[in-house]
């Protein structure tokens, strides 16, 4: 079957894809899934991501769980358990069994090397992700300076995430967005 | 434990395991948060699954996995629902729109504190790599899969050659 017309196919192996890829984790992956969902399917559009983010932060739970809202956008329930699936069982599987192997050997030293190789390579990655949702979401100087406010509060403060986030969005009911 | 982390599960996955149920020491739980970084994908369903495995086999880490995804991907369909119905209605479009403004500024602040550590270690391979990414990624727009294919041996190789002047 030609994956292109089966969305849930797709969403299954482009999600399978990326969790391999995702490293440094989910916040990283967001460019890989802005370019699949809004640029190269059209699931969504740029709009739409950035609410799916927005909600994907705000709510319990991993943030990796944008996927399942993207999934449901794409192919319903049916369509996130899919997304889901695809993105953790693929990495999930792999730090069982490398764990396992770990444990029986000790090559304590590779570990050290790669981590310290994918560090910077996964602030790259989440510095692309911050540049791309500021496109998305920050479309008005009041937008912008919402966003530079939170991030100079989070950076400087230890205030909880939360409450600048219902921050944002009391700004946002209020209309200065 | 899956519905306790807003903006992520980390803080009370090491509460819970560490100080409260005494399931694993510190060191152990650090370690094993190391590995689940190093590797790709989201780390704290790696961490999840390492730690159940760690118990009871691929069965505790099955268990864990499900524990894990299970409650927030059933509220995440519940919330992909209700935007499918409500989102394009005013007032939480206004919203959504603000909270995304503010998710994005929380971003930037791991970003800024994560970067700071290499900037203090005047890190400039490091910081060389982080900025080749991001302009790859982030403003070419190339996909990931052939940048890291890149990327991955090429800082691998600069690690090990910086590491090996630095101790001869």
């Amino acid at each position: 079957m030609n994956p292109e017309s089966n969305p849930i196919l797709t969403l299954a192996w482009t999600f399978g894809l990326m969790s391999l890829f995702a490293v440094g984790g989910a916040n990283s992956a967001i460019p890989e899934m802005h370019r699949i969902a809004v640029d190269a399917h059209h699931w969504l559009s740029d709009k739409q991501f950035a609410d799916v983010f927005a909600i994907s932060q705000l709510s319990p739970g991993p943030n990796v769980l944008i996927v399942t809202l993207i999934g449901y956008t794409v192919g319903g329930i049916g369509g996130a358990l899919v997304a889901t699936l695809a993105m953790c069982v693929p990495t999930a599987a792999l730090a069982y069994f490398v764990s396992g192997f770990l444990k029986r050997s000790s090559h304590a030293r590779w570990p050290s090397i790669v981590q310290a190789a994918l560090v910077p390579l996964s602030i790259g990655l989440m510095a692309a992700s911050g540049l791309i949702l500021a496109l998305t979401s920050d479309r008005t100087w009041g937008a912008a300076l919402v966003t530079a406010v939170a991030a100079v509060l989070a950076s400087l403060t230890r205030l909880n995430p939360l409450w600048l986030l219902l921050a944002g969005g009391i700004l946002g009911f209020a209309g200065v967005i | 434990m899956s519905l306790a982390g807003f903006g992520g599960v980390l803080v009370f996955a090491r509460r819970g395991i560490v100080e409260q149920h005494r399931w694993m020491t510190a060191e152990e739980f650090n370690e094993t948060f190391a590995l689940c970084h190093f590797l790709p994908g989201p780390n704290i369903v790696n961490l999840t699954v390492v730690f159940g495995s760690r118990f009871r086999g691929m069965a505790g880490g099955i268990a864990a996995f499900t524990g894990l995804l299970g409650p927030p991907t059933v509220i995440m369909v519940i919330l992909g629902m209700l935007y499918r119905h409500f989102g394009e209605v005013e007032s939480l479009r206004r919203i959504l729109a603000g909270v995304s403004c503010g998710a994005v500024g929380l971003l930037i602040s791991v970003i800024f504190r994560m970067t700071m550590p290499l900037v203090k270690k005047r890190d400039l391979v490091g910081l060389t790599v982080l900025a080749a990414v991001f302009v790859a990624i982030g403003i070419a727009r190339l996909p990931l899969a052939w940048v890291l294919l890149v990327a991955i041996p090429v800082s691998i190789a600069i690690t090990v050659l910086v590491r090996r002047r630095a101790a001869p």
